[in-house]
Protein backbone atom coordinates (compact mmCIF):
# COMPACT_ATOMS: atom_id res chain seq x y z
CA UNK A 1 0.00 0.00 0.00
CA UNK A 2 0.90 3.64 -0.61
CA UNK A 3 2.15 5.47 2.45
CA UNK A 4 0.82 8.63 4.03
CA UNK A 5 1.64 11.95 2.54
CA UNK A 6 1.44 15.10 3.33
CA UNK A 7 -1.25 15.12 0.46
CA UNK A 8 -3.99 12.45 2.26
CA UNK A 9 -3.97 14.62 5.35
CA UNK A 10 -4.96 17.49 2.97
CA UNK A 11 -7.55 15.71 1.61
CA UNK A 12 -8.57 14.94 5.45
CA UNK A 13 -8.38 18.78 5.83
CA UNK A 14 -10.40 19.78 3.00
CA UNK A 15 -13.14 17.15 3.73
CA UNK A 16 -13.76 18.58 7.69
CA UNK A 17 -13.70 22.37 6.01
CA UNK A 18 -16.31 21.74 3.48
CA UNK A 19 -18.09 19.79 6.18
CA UNK A 20 -17.63 23.01 8.40
CA UNK A 21 -18.96 25.68 5.52
CA UNK A 22 -21.88 23.13 4.90
CA UNK A 23 -23.04 23.60 8.63
CA UNK A 24 -22.36 27.24 8.89
CA UNK A 25 -24.23 27.98 6.02
CA UNK A 26 -27.28 25.16 6.34
CA UNK A 27 -28.27 25.12 10.03
CA UNK A 28 -30.11 27.04 11.89
CA UNK A 29 -29.36 26.66 15.70
CA UNK A 30 -26.48 29.23 16.69
CA UNK A 31 -24.77 26.47 18.75
CA UNK A 32 -24.52 24.81 16.04
CA UNK A 33 -22.81 26.70 13.29
CA UNK A 34 -20.30 27.59 16.33
CA UNK A 35 -19.41 24.05 16.35
CA UNK A 36 -19.48 24.14 12.50
CA UNK A 37 -16.85 27.40 13.18
CA UNK A 38 -14.81 24.79 15.32
CA UNK A 39 -14.42 22.38 12.29
CA UNK A 40 -13.24 24.75 9.86
CA UNK A 41 -10.86 26.41 12.53
CA UNK A 42 -9.54 22.34 13.28
CA UNK A 43 -9.32 21.97 9.25
CA UNK A 44 -6.37 24.96 9.18
CA UNK A 45 -4.87 23.21 12.24
CA UNK A 46 -4.36 20.21 10.38
CA UNK A 47 -2.99 21.41 7.34
CA UNK A 48 -0.72 23.10 9.60
CA UNK A 49 0.60 20.54 11.15
CA UNK A 50 1.03 18.49 8.10
CA UNK A 51 2.53 21.06 6.17
CA UNK A 52 4.84 21.85 9.55
CA UNK A 53 6.70 18.26 8.52
CA UNK A 54 7.78 20.16 5.49
CA UNK A 55 8.38 23.44 6.61
CA UNK A 56 9.55 22.97 9.95
CA UNK A 57 7.86 23.56 13.77
CA UNK A 58 6.38 27.31 13.00
CA UNK A 59 3.37 25.59 11.58
CA UNK A 60 2.50 23.96 14.81
CA UNK A 61 3.36 27.05 16.91
CA UNK A 62 0.87 28.86 14.65
CA UNK A 63 -1.39 26.08 15.18
CA UNK A 64 -1.47 26.47 19.39
CA UNK A 65 -2.13 30.35 18.70
CA UNK A 66 -5.24 29.08 16.47
CA UNK A 67 -6.61 26.88 19.40
CA UNK A 68 -6.04 29.89 21.40
CA UNK A 69 -8.13 32.10 19.74
CA UNK A 70 -10.37 29.64 19.22
CA UNK A 71 -11.37 28.86 23.05
CA UNK A 72 -11.86 32.48 23.41
CA UNK A 73 -13.95 32.93 19.89
CA UNK A 74 -16.38 30.22 21.56
CA UNK A 75 -16.17 32.01 24.86
CA UNK A 76 -17.08 35.18 23.42
CA UNK A 77 -19.48 33.53 21.05
CA UNK A 78 -21.25 31.91 23.70
CA UNK A 79 -21.44 35.03 25.76
CA UNK A 80 -23.64 36.48 22.69
CA UNK A 81 -25.39 33.73 22.20
CA UNK A 82 -26.69 33.69 26.09
CA UNK A 83 -27.42 37.35 26.35
CA UNK A 84 -29.28 36.91 23.45
CA UNK A 85 -31.29 34.37 24.82
CA UNK A 86 -31.98 36.55 27.81
CA UNK A 87 -34.09 38.71 25.23
CA UNK A 88 -35.75 37.00 22.86
CA UNK A 89 -35.59 33.34 23.95
CA UNK A 90 -34.43 31.83 20.72
CA UNK A 91 -31.28 30.29 19.49
CA UNK A 92 -32.26 30.35 15.87
CA UNK A 93 -30.66 32.68 13.57
CA UNK A 94 -33.38 33.29 11.46
CA UNK A 95 -35.02 34.98 14.22
CA UNK A 96 -32.26 36.97 14.87
CA UNK A 97 -33.35 40.08 13.37
CA UNK A 98 -32.74 43.14 15.91
CA UNK A 99 -30.85 45.41 13.93
CA UNK A 100 -33.26 44.84 11.06
CA UNK A 101 -34.37 48.36 10.40
CA UNK B 1 1.86 -0.50 7.73
CA UNK B 2 0.36 0.16 11.05
CA UNK B 3 0.56 4.03 10.65
CA UNK B 4 -1.30 3.13 7.75
CA UNK B 5 -4.54 1.70 9.21
CA UNK B 6 -4.23 4.19 11.85
CA UNK B 7 -4.37 6.92 9.78
CA UNK B 8 -7.41 5.60 7.59
CA UNK B 9 -9.61 4.54 10.59
CA UNK B 10 -9.29 7.64 12.46
CA UNK B 11 -9.73 9.39 9.41
CA UNK B 12 -12.55 7.73 8.46
CA UNK B 13 -13.95 8.41 12.49
CA UNK B 14 -13.31 12.26 12.38
CA UNK B 15 -15.29 12.76 8.75
CA UNK B 16 -18.20 10.46 10.06
CA UNK B 17 -18.08 12.30 13.17
CA UNK B 18 -17.97 15.53 10.93
CA UNK B 19 -20.62 14.32 8.77
CA UNK B 20 -22.72 13.24 11.98
CA UNK B 21 -22.59 17.03 13.47
CA UNK B 22 -24.54 18.09 10.75
CA UNK B 23 -27.22 15.11 9.98
CA UNK B 24 -28.32 15.48 13.83
CA UNK B 25 -30.74 17.30 15.06
CA UNK B 26 -30.14 18.08 18.80
CA UNK B 27 -27.53 19.89 19.52
CA UNK B 28 -26.17 17.61 22.42
CA UNK B 29 -25.84 14.71 19.60
CA UNK B 30 -23.87 17.75 17.65
CA UNK B 31 -21.40 18.49 20.47
CA UNK B 32 -20.75 14.69 21.34
CA UNK B 33 -19.77 14.11 17.35
CA UNK B 34 -17.79 17.10 18.14
CA UNK B 35 -16.19 15.39 20.85
CA UNK B 36 -15.41 11.69 18.65
CA UNK B 37 -13.89 14.18 15.72
CA UNK B 38 -11.56 16.61 18.25
CA UNK B 39 -10.36 13.19 19.42
CA UNK B 40 -10.07 11.28 16.09
CA UNK B 41 -8.11 14.69 15.29
CA UNK B 42 -5.50 14.13 18.03
CA UNK B 43 -4.47 10.78 17.43
CA UNK B 44 -4.12 12.22 13.49
CA UNK B 45 -1.29 15.04 15.16
CA UNK B 46 0.28 11.88 17.08
CA UNK B 47 0.90 10.11 13.66
CA UNK B 48 2.14 13.24 12.16
CA UNK B 49 4.38 13.11 15.35
CA UNK B 50 2.81 16.32 16.52
CA UNK B 51 2.61 15.03 20.77
CA UNK B 52 2.57 18.62 22.30
CA UNK B 53 -0.31 19.96 19.90
CA UNK B 54 -2.48 16.41 20.21
CA UNK B 55 -1.86 16.87 24.09
CA UNK B 56 -2.95 20.18 23.76
CA UNK B 57 -6.10 19.47 21.55
CA UNK B 58 -7.34 16.84 23.85
CA UNK B 59 -7.29 19.30 26.95
CA UNK B 60 -8.12 22.35 25.48
CA UNK B 61 -11.01 21.62 22.97
CA UNK B 62 -12.08 17.86 23.97
CA UNK B 63 -11.76 19.47 27.54
CA UNK B 64 -12.54 22.86 27.67
CA UNK B 65 -14.26 24.10 24.45
CA UNK B 66 -16.42 21.01 24.46
CA UNK B 67 -17.40 21.50 28.24
CA UNK B 68 -18.26 25.10 27.42
CA UNK B 69 -20.89 24.14 24.25
CA UNK B 70 -22.18 21.06 26.58
CA UNK B 71 -22.93 23.79 29.39
CA UNK B 72 -24.40 26.29 27.10
CA UNK B 73 -26.98 23.88 25.89
CA UNK B 74 -27.99 22.36 29.28
CA UNK B 75 -28.57 25.93 30.20
CA UNK B 76 -30.04 27.38 27.14
CA UNK B 77 -32.19 23.66 26.70
CA UNK B 78 -32.37 23.83 22.96
CA UNK B 79 -34.40 21.77 21.56
CA UNK B 80 -34.55 20.00 18.30
CA UNK B 81 -34.68 22.36 15.51
CA UNK B 82 -37.45 22.21 12.82
CA UNK B 83 -36.20 21.82 8.85
CA UNK B 84 -37.51 24.38 6.75
CA UNK B 85 -37.25 23.30 2.75
CA UNK B 86 -34.37 23.93 0.91
CA UNK B 87 -34.21 26.82 -1.81
CA UNK B 88 -34.54 25.47 -5.18
CA UNK B 89 -32.35 28.51 -6.46
CA UNK B 90 -29.40 26.68 -4.06
CA UNK B 91 -30.35 22.69 -5.65
CA UNK B 92 -29.96 24.54 -9.15
CA UNK B 93 -27.15 26.25 -8.28
CA UNK B 94 -25.23 24.35 -5.34
CA UNK B 95 -25.21 21.05 -7.00
CA UNK B 96 -22.99 21.42 -9.93
CA UNK B 97 -21.03 23.95 -8.10
CA UNK B 98 -20.06 21.37 -5.78
CA UNK B 99 -18.88 18.70 -8.10
CA UNK B 100 -17.05 21.45 -10.04
CA UNK B 101 -15.38 22.62 -7.17
CA UNK B 102 -14.33 18.93 -5.70
CA UNK B 103 -13.36 18.20 -8.90
CA UNK B 104 -10.93 21.31 -9.27
CA UNK B 105 -9.74 20.17 -5.76
CA UNK B 106 -9.28 16.62 -6.23
CA UNK B 107 -7.46 18.08 -9.82
CA UNK B 108 -4.78 20.64 -7.86
CA UNK B 109 -4.36 17.86 -5.39
CA UNK B 110 -3.24 14.54 -7.22
CA UNK B 111 -1.38 17.00 -9.57
CA UNK B 112 0.54 18.13 -6.71
CA UNK B 113 1.03 15.06 -4.82
CA UNK B 114 4.88 14.96 -4.96
CA UNK B 115 4.64 16.33 -1.19
CA UNK B 116 6.65 13.15 0.30
CA UNK B 117 5.59 11.18 3.03
CA UNK B 118 5.26 11.13 6.71
CA UNK B 119 6.89 8.48 8.90
CA UNK B 120 5.33 7.56 12.39
CA UNK B 121 7.24 10.40 14.87
CA UNK B 122 8.73 12.12 11.86
CA UNK B 123 8.42 15.40 13.16
CA UNK B 124 10.70 17.08 16.43
CA UNK B 125 7.20 17.90 17.95
CA UNK B 126 8.49 17.72 21.37
CA UNK B 127 7.23 20.02 23.60
CA UNK B 128 10.93 21.09 24.14
CA UNK B 129 11.54 22.21 21.14
CA UNK B 130 8.11 24.23 20.33
CA UNK B 131 8.38 26.04 23.77
CA UNK B 132 11.55 27.18 22.54
CA UNK B 133 10.25 28.49 19.35
CA UNK B 134 7.43 29.65 21.51
CA UNK B 135 9.46 31.54 24.01
CA UNK B 136 11.72 32.78 22.02
CA UNK B 137 11.51 33.84 18.30
CA UNK B 138 6.97 33.75 18.88
CA UNK B 139 7.69 35.77 22.34
CA UNK B 140 5.86 38.99 21.31
CA UNK B 141 2.98 36.84 19.47
CA UNK B 142 2.73 34.55 23.21
CA UNK B 143 2.11 37.84 24.67
CA UNK B 144 -0.61 39.41 22.88
CA UNK B 145 -2.26 35.91 22.62
CA UNK B 146 -2.60 36.40 26.19
CA UNK B 147 -3.87 40.04 26.35
CA UNK B 148 -6.28 38.76 23.64
CA UNK B 149 -7.61 35.73 26.18
CA UNK B 150 -7.75 38.24 28.88
CA UNK B 151 -10.04 40.22 26.69
CA UNK B 152 -11.96 37.69 25.59
CA UNK B 153 -12.72 36.32 29.74
CA UNK B 154 -13.66 39.82 30.20
CA UNK B 155 -15.92 40.15 27.56
CA UNK B 156 -17.92 36.91 28.38
CA UNK B 157 -18.12 37.74 31.43
CA UNK B 158 -19.96 41.18 31.12
CA UNK B 159 -21.94 39.59 27.94
CA UNK B 160 -23.54 36.71 30.41
CA UNK B 161 -24.18 38.47 33.20
CA UNK B 162 -27.35 39.43 34.06
CA UNK B 163 -28.13 43.09 33.24
CA UNK B 164 -29.12 44.11 36.65
CA UNK B 165 -25.75 42.75 37.92
CA UNK B 166 -24.06 44.78 36.04
CA UNK B 167 -26.01 47.96 37.00
CA UNK B 168 -25.64 46.97 40.70
CA UNK B 169 -21.16 46.74 40.06
CA UNK B 170 -21.07 49.87 38.07
CA UNK B 171 -23.30 51.56 41.25
CA UNK B 172 -20.82 50.16 43.72
CA UNK B 173 -17.64 51.04 41.55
Amino acid sequence: MAPIGTLHYLVIAAALFVLGVIGVLTRRNVVIILMSIELILNAVNLNLVAFSRIWGLHGQVFSIFIITDAAAEAAVGLGILIAFFRNKETVNVDEIDLLKW
Amino acid sequence: MLHLSLFLIFGAICITGAINLLVQRHPINSALSLVVVMGSLAVEYLLLGAEFVAAVQVIVYAGAVMVLFVFVIMLLNAGEEEQTSGSRVAILFGIPGMIIGSVLLAWVLVARSGTGEVALGALPGSPRSIARLLFRDFLLPFEVTSVLVLIAIMGAVVLAARPEAVEHTKKEG
